[in-house]
């Protein structure tokens, strides 16, 4: 009897149908109810959740390879600015040697102008005072020949002076 | 030692209303625990949630390692179900038995043998369904002389068998774990003070170990159900 009751335990002797429909019927229904209320939302947040983090992934990737392509774009910009840096020293440089040069070269040739010209002055005021000394001298001579032959020149000599005149111009022609 | 059940004859069919009971509060323990740890949901998961989205992962684990997702997925839900039902039939008749009037009333659903095996009927039925739903009747047909023809009777009785085992393994390990509770509670504690000392410590460690055992038990139905259900529907095995 005891053995009998432990092995069919609370089956209690005969087949409980019943229960049977009961147990199907009621876990069917626990399953809608589960479905509809708990598994379906939970399900729901959870495929929601995974599609959030694969879009948020996504994002990330996506800002990652722009902010890739900027940082490479700005080193380039900056690559070009240094050159184009280079350049713009390099050719204020040039040109700076440039008119250095033509500067200097004017100077020159403005020097050697006014040197030229102050040469071709002073030249000229040489000759001018020497052509006015040699009028100078010419006339004084005169002035003294004419007093020195008014108080000594006899007519003799006047004769002389004559003749040694005419001599000599006749020997030059 | 030995309660009556409480049987009843509606329509010709004889009810345990013992099992009725506690068919109808397991359902609703199940039901309102999963209600309420699913009211709140949030793309962070907070408390319940977290421990729901577990189980989640966990029934889908076990799915995963029976058969491929695209076909198992459909069995989340069933699997889900099935651990925590079973689970918490397991669990409420762990803490005490209401005998009255020498009526057993309050006891695991698993500890009647025409649960369990109404259960496993149930889900070998399933796995037959599917097998034909998803190979169509000629694989499904074809499947019982595999590998070789003479193994037909051999399957045959394998349905059965699977069906038996499933069920009364569950039964068995919950049967015995209250008839031993009862044994203590209900014997050992009732043989004086000495017993009741002496029922305390056994008591503890076989609830504790019955906690053990209702666990592995809900987590074994649950992949002896994915297992049959991939045998049925899986195309290579």
């Amino acid at each position: 009897m005891l053995t009998n009751s432990l092995v069919l335990g609370a089956a209690g002797g005969g087949f409980n149908g019943g229960d049977v429909l009961y147990q199907l019927v009621m876990f069917i229904i626990l399953l809608a109810l589960l479905k509809k209320f708990a598994w379906g939302p939970l399900m729901g947040i959870m495929q929601q959740r995974e599609e959030h983090i694969a879009s948020e992934i996504e994002a990330a990737e996506q800002s990652r390879t722009e902010a890739k392509k900027l940082l490479e774009e700005q080193r380039n910009l900056l690559k070009e600015a240094r050159t184009e840096a280079q350049g713009l020293i390099e050719n204020a440089k040039k040109q700076g040697d440039v008119q250095r040069e033509e500067i200097i070269a004017a100077a020159r040739t403005e020097s050697n102008r006014i040197k030229e010209s102050a040469k071709l002055e002073i030249e000229q005021q040489k000759e001018q005072a020497v052509a006015a000394i040699r009028e100078q001298v010419a006339s004084l001579s005169v002035l003294i020949a004419s007093k020195v032959i008014e108080k000594e020149l006899s007519a003799a000599d006047q004769e002389k002076l004559i003749n040694e005149y005419i001599q000599e111009a006749g020997e030059k022609r | 030692m030995h309660h009556e059940a409480p049987i009843v004859e509606f329509l010709g069919l004889n009810f345990n209303l013992s099992n009725v009971l506690m068919i109808t509060v397991a359902s609703a323990v199940v039901f309102i625990i999963a209600l309420l740890s699913t009211r709140q949901l949030a793309m962070k998961p907070a408390g319940m949630q977290n421990f729901f989205e577990w189980i989640m992962d966990f029934v889908k684990n076990i799915i995963n390692s029976t058969m491929d997702w695209k076909t198992g997925g459909r069995f989340h839900i069933l699997g889900l179900t099935l651990i925590m039902y079973i689970f918490i039939s397991n669990m409420l008749g762990l803490p005490f038995a209401i005998v009255y009037d020498n009526t057993l009333w309050w006891k695991s659903p698993t500890a009647d043998p025409v649960i369990t095996l109404t259960l496993a009927a149930m889900v070998v039925g399933l796995s037959h369904y599917y097998g034909v739903k998803l190979k169509g009747v000629g694989e499904y047909g074809r499947e019982f002389f595999r590998p070789m023809p003479f193994l037909f009777p051999l399957k045959i009785i394998e349905e059965f068998a699977n069906t038996l085992t499933l069920g009364l393994r569950l039964y068995g390990n919950i049967y015995a774990g209250e008839i031993l509770l009862t044994l203590l509670v209900g014997g050992l504690a009732h043989a004086g003070v000495g017993g009741m000392l002496a029922a305390i410590l056994p008591t503890i460690v076989w609830q504790g170990f019955s906690i053990f055992v209702g666990s592995i038990q809900a987590f074994i139905f649950c992949m002896l159900t994915m297992v049959y259900m991939a045998h049925k529907v899986s195309h290579d095995h």
